[in-house]
C-alpha cells in the first residue's frame, strides 16, 4: 500500500520516472545557482573596484543578526534532512515534523531578517527610502546590493517554505519509502541555505574585522 | 502504479492509431493538452505571429532608410522601431523558435519515447511564453521602449523613455518558458530513450538540442537576474551599476553578454541540428563524421560561454582581457567550421534528392559560411575597432541569425511539414521559395556589409547622400525577402486542404520520426520501438519505403 506512487505519462516504470524527477530538481538547481552567479559576481566586481571601501561598508552590518540567521537556517537544512531519513525509515509522522520544524525556522529566518531591516530602516540605510540618509556613496551602492542580494534570497526563502509545507500536508509524500517529493523538496531547501552561507561572508564577514 | 499501468494498455486499439491532430477538436483539447506534439503546434502559431510583428517593425526600418533624410519616423520613433524589432525577434521569436516548435514536437520521436518527462511543465512554458508575448504586445501598444535590444545601462535605468520595467520583466518572464523548456529537455533526453538508442545512436538533431538546453538552463538566469538588477534600478532606485554611487556600467554589458552570446548559439545551434537531418536524408548517406558533429555542439555551447568579452572590446576593458575573448572567439569557429566540413562531405558522391527541404540547407551553409567568416573579422581587434556598430556588424549577424536560424527554421518546416500535418507541399512552389529568400536575403544584407565597413553607423536613420544607393538595394531586397517568407504560409495552407496525402516516410530518410505513421498517433508509436543500429544508416534496405503507409 506504501508503493502507491502515481505513474503518470510518459513514464512505464516508476524507478524511472523517479529518476527523471530528481534530475529535473539538479537541473533546475543549476539553473538557479547560476541566478545567485549574477549577484556574486557584482558583488565580487564591487570588491575589486573598491577594495577599502567594501570593507568599510559592510562591517556596518548587524553582524548578528547574520550569524544568527545562519544557525537557524542551517538547522533548518538539517530538518529537510532529518525529514528525508525518516521518510525513507518509514515513519511519516516524524517526517511530517521535520518538514514543519524545517518550515518554522524559516520563518524564524524572515522574522530575524525583518528585524533587521527595521534597525536599517530606522536608521536610514535602506536606500530608495524617503529617510535615507547614507554616508558615503560607495556606502549607498554597498546597500543596494544587500537589499537586491538578500531580497532575492528572502523570496526563494518564502518559495521553499511552501514547497516544504506542500510535502508536509501531502500525506502520499510522507508515506513514500523512496520520499521522491520529500527528497526533491529538501534538495531546494538545501540550495536557498547554500546561497545564504555564501552571502554571510560576502556580505557581513567581509568586514567583520573592522 | 499498476492500476495505471494497467489503464494505458486498456486503451482501445482504434484510439491507439488516430492521429494526434484527430484526437479531440475541442478548444480546451489543444489549451490544455500536455501532447508534446500539439504543444508544438500552439507554439508554432505564437512564433509565427510574434515574426510577423517583428518584421513589421523591421519593415519600417527598411522604409525609413530609403531616403537619407528622416521621412517616415521621427529620431524617437526609429529608435522605438528598431529596439522592439529586435526585442522581439530575438527573445519571441529565434530563441523559441526551432528548439520549442520543432525540438518539442520531434525530440520524444526520435528518441522512441511516448512524450516529454514534463508533460504539463511543457505546456505551462507554453503559457508562460504567452502572458510574456501579451506583456510585450502591451509595450507595442503603449508606444514600446528606446532602449536597443540590449538595454544597457546608465541608458536603460537613467534616460531611456517608454515602457522600460514592463519590457525588462517581459523578457524576464519569458526566460523561465526557456529554463523549463531546456530542464525538460535534458531530462527527457537522459531518462526517455527507447531501449537500444545509446548515446552514440542519437540523431544529431537531438545532440544540438542538449547543447542547446544546456545554455538554455545556465545562461538564462544570469539574465534574469541582470534585468532584475536593472528593474529594481529603475523601479525602487536600488541601482548596483550606478556610475555616479562608484557602480560599474561595463559590469552589466559584462552579465548581459555572459548571456547573449550564448544565446547566439541558442539561436544557430537547433538549425546546426536541422541541417544534419536534412543533408543526411537529401545525400541518402551516412553523416561524415558523426561523433564529431555530436561533440562540436557540445563544444559550441562549453567555449560559447567563454567570448562574450568580444562585444566589449571598445568599451574600455582591459587590452589583455581583449586579447584572451579575441582567441577564444576565434576558437569557437573551430567546432562550427568542423560541421560544415561534415555536411558538405555527406553530400559528396551522395545519392542527391534535390528537394526544397535540401535547397533551403544549401542557402544555410552559404549564409553561414558567410556570417561566420565575417564573425572571424569582427573577432579580430584591430578589424573590431574599425567596423564596432556600424552595419558590418547588423549584416554578420543577420547572416546568422536570419540567413542560419530562420532559413534552417525553414527548411524544418518543409522537411517535417509531412509528418506534423500528414500532407505534402507543392514542391515546385517550395523550390521557387527557397530560391526567393536565398536571393531576398543576400539583396538585403550583402550591401550592408559594404555600408558598414565604409563607415554607415548602427542605429541612425539619417546618413550622407552617397549611402543612398545601398541603402536602397537593402530595402529593395527586404521586399523580396519578405515576399519569400510570405510564399509558404499559402502554398503550405493550401496544402492542408488540397495537399496529397503523405506517408510514413516521404523521403526515404532513417529516424525513428518516420517509423510512425504520418501525422503521428496521440502516443507516437503504436509498440514501443526498439532501436538496433545507428541514426544515419544508409541506404535504406527498402527504398520502396517512400510508398509505405
Amino acid at each position: 500500500m506504501a508503493e502507491q506512487r502515481a505513474l503518470h505519462e510518459p513514464f512505464h516504470e516508476a524507478e524511472r520516472q523517479e529518476e527523471a524527477d530528481r534530475l529535473g530538481m539538479l537541473v533546475f538547481l543549476g539553473s538557479e545557482a547560476m541566478l545567485f552567479g549574477g549577484i556574486f559576481a557584482v558583488a565580487m566586481a564591487l570588491r575589486l573596484l573598491h577594495p577599502q571601501d567594501y570593507i568599510a561598508a559592510s562591517s556596518q552590518m548587524k553582524l548578528w543578526h547574520g550569524t544568527l540567521n545562519t544557525a537557524v537556517l542551517l538547522t533548518s537544512s538539517l530538518m529537510a534532512a532529518l525529514a528525508v531519513e525518516a521518510a525513507r525509515g518509514g515513519s511519516p509522522r516524524w517526517a511530517g515534523r521535520a518538514l514543519w520544524s524545517a518550515v518554522a525556522l524559516g520563518l524564524l529566518f524572515l522574522g530575524i531578517k525583518g528585524h533587521e531591516y527595521w534597525l536599517e530602516y530606522r536608521e536610514g540605510a535602506i536606500p530608495g527610502l524617503a529617510n535615507a540618509h547614507v554616508g558615503s556613496a560607495f556606502e549607498q551602492l554597498f546597500m543596494n546590493l544587500y537589499c537586491a542580494a538578500t531580497g532575492l534570497h528572502a523570496l526563494h526563502l518564502i518559495g521553499g517554505m511552501v514547497l516544504l509545507a506542500i510535502a508536509a500536508l501531502k500525506r502520499s509524500a510522507r508515506e513514500d519509502r523512496q520520499a521522491v517529493l520529500i527528497g526533491n523538496v529538501a534538495l531546494y531547501w538545501h540550495l536557498v541555505d547554500l546561497v545564504w552561507v555564501f552571502l554571510y561572508p560576502t556580505l557581513y564577514l567581509a568586514g567583520a574585522g573592522q | 502504479m499498476i492500476a495505471a499501468a494497467i489503464d494505458v494498455e486498456r486503451e482501445p486499439e482504434d484510439v491507439e492509431h488516430t492521429s494526434y491532430l484527430r484526437a479531440g477538436y475541442s478548444l480546451r483539447s489543444w489549451f490544455f493538452t500536455t501532447d508534446h506534439k500539439r504543444i508544438a503546434i500552439l507554439y508554432l502559431f505564437s512564433i509565427s505571429f510574434f515574426f510577423a510583428i517583428g518584421g513589421v517593425a523591421a519593415a519600417l526600418i527598411r522604409l525609413d532608410l530609403l531616403t537619407p533624410a528622416p521621412d517616415l519616423l521621427s529620431n524617437e520613433g526609429y529608435n522605438r522601431a528598431f529596439s522592439l524589432h529586435g526585442i522581439i525577434m530575438v527573445w519571441f521569436f529565434l530563441i523559441p523558435s526551432i528548439p520549442n516548435t520543432f525540438g518539442n514536437f520531434l525530440i520524444p520521436l526520435m528518441i522512441g519515447a511516448r512524450d516529454l518527462a514534463f508533460p504539463r511543465l511543457n505546456l505551462l512554458s507554453w503559457y508562460i511564453y504567452i502572458f510574456a508575448g501579451l506583456l510585450t504586445l502591451a509595450v507595442v501598444l503603449g508606444g514600446g521602449v528606446d532602449t536597443g535590444w540590449t538595454f544597457y545601462t546608465p541608458l536603460t535605468t537613467m534616460y531611456a523613455n517608454g515602457m522600460v520595467v514592463m519590457t525588462v520583466i517581459a523578457v524576464f518572464i519569458s526566460g523561465f518558458s526557456t529554463i523549463l523548456t531546456g530542464l525538460n529537455f535534458i531530462v527527457t533526453i537522459h531518462k526517455l530513450r527507447a531501449p537500444g538508442m545509446t548515446w552514440g545512436r542519437l540523431p544529431l538533431f537531438v545532440w544540438s538540442h542538449y547543447a542547446v538546453s544546456l545554455i538554455f538552463v545556465l545562461a538564462t538566469p544570469v539574465l534574469a537576474v541582470t534585468l532584475l538588477l536593472v528593474a529594481a534600478e529603475r523601479l525602487f532606485g536600488i541601482g548596483v551599476f550606478d556610475p555616479s554611487l562608484g557602480g560599474d556600467p561595463l559590469l552589466f554589458q559584462h552579465l548581459f553578454w555572459f548571456y547573449s552570446h550564448p544565446a547566439v548559439y541558442i539561436m544557430v545551434l537547433p538549425a546546426m541540428g536541422v541541417m544534419s537531418e536534412l543533408i543526411t536524408s537529401a545525400a541518402h548517406k551516412q553523416i561524415f563524421g558523426y561523433w564529431f558533429v555530436a561533440f562540436a555542439s557540445l563544444a559550441i555551447a562549453v567555449i560559447g560561454f567563454l567570448v562574450w568579452g568580444h562585444h566589449m572590446f571598445v568599451s574600455g576593458q582591459s587590452i589583455y582581457a581583449s586579447a584572451v575573448f579575441s582567441f577564444l572567439s576565434l576558437a569557437v569557429a573551430v567546432p562550427s567550421a568542423i560541421k560544415v566540413y561534415n555536411w558538405t562531405a555527406t553530400l559528396y558522391k551522395g545519392d542527391i534528392d534535390l528537394s526544397a527541404p535540401l535547397l533551403f540547407a544549401m542557402g544555410f551553409i552559404v549564409l553561414f559560411v558567410a556570417g561566420g567568416l565575417t564573425g572571424l573579422m569582427l573577432a579580430m581587434l584591430a578589424i573590431d575597432v574599425h567596423v564596432h556598430d556600424t552595419y558590418f556588424v547588423v549584416a554578420h549577424f543577420h547572416y546568422i541569425m536570419v540567413g542560419g536560424t530562420v532559413t534552417a527554421f525553414f527548411g524544418a518546416l518543409h522537411y517535417w511539414w509531412p509528418k506534423i500535418t500528414g500532407r505534402m507541399y507543392h514542391e515546385g512552389l517550395a523550390r521557387i521559395a527557397a530560391i526567393t529568400i536565398l536571393v531576398g536575403f543576400n539583396l538585403t544584407f550583402f550591401p550592408q556589409f559594404v555600408l558598414g565597413y565604409r563607415g554607415m553607423p548602427r542605429r541612425y536613420h539619417v546618413y550622407p547622400e552617397e549611402f543612398q544607393v545601398l541603402h536602397v538595394l537593402s530595402s529593395a531586397g527586404a521586399g523580396l525577402l519578405a515576399f519569400g517568407y510570405l510564399m509558404p504560409l499559402f502554398y503550405l495552407v493550401w496544402s492542408l486542404f488540397r495537399g496529397s496525402l503523405a506517408p510514413a516516410n516521404p523521403w526515404g530518410a532513417t529516424g525513428l520520426e518516420w517509423t510512425t505513421s504520418s501525422p503521428p498517433p496521440k502516443h507516437n508509436f503504436t509498440e514501443q520501438p526498439v532501436v538496433e543500429r545507428g541514426p544515419y544508416h544508409y541506404p535504406l534496405k527498402h527504398p520502396a519505403s517512400r510508398g509505405h503507409g
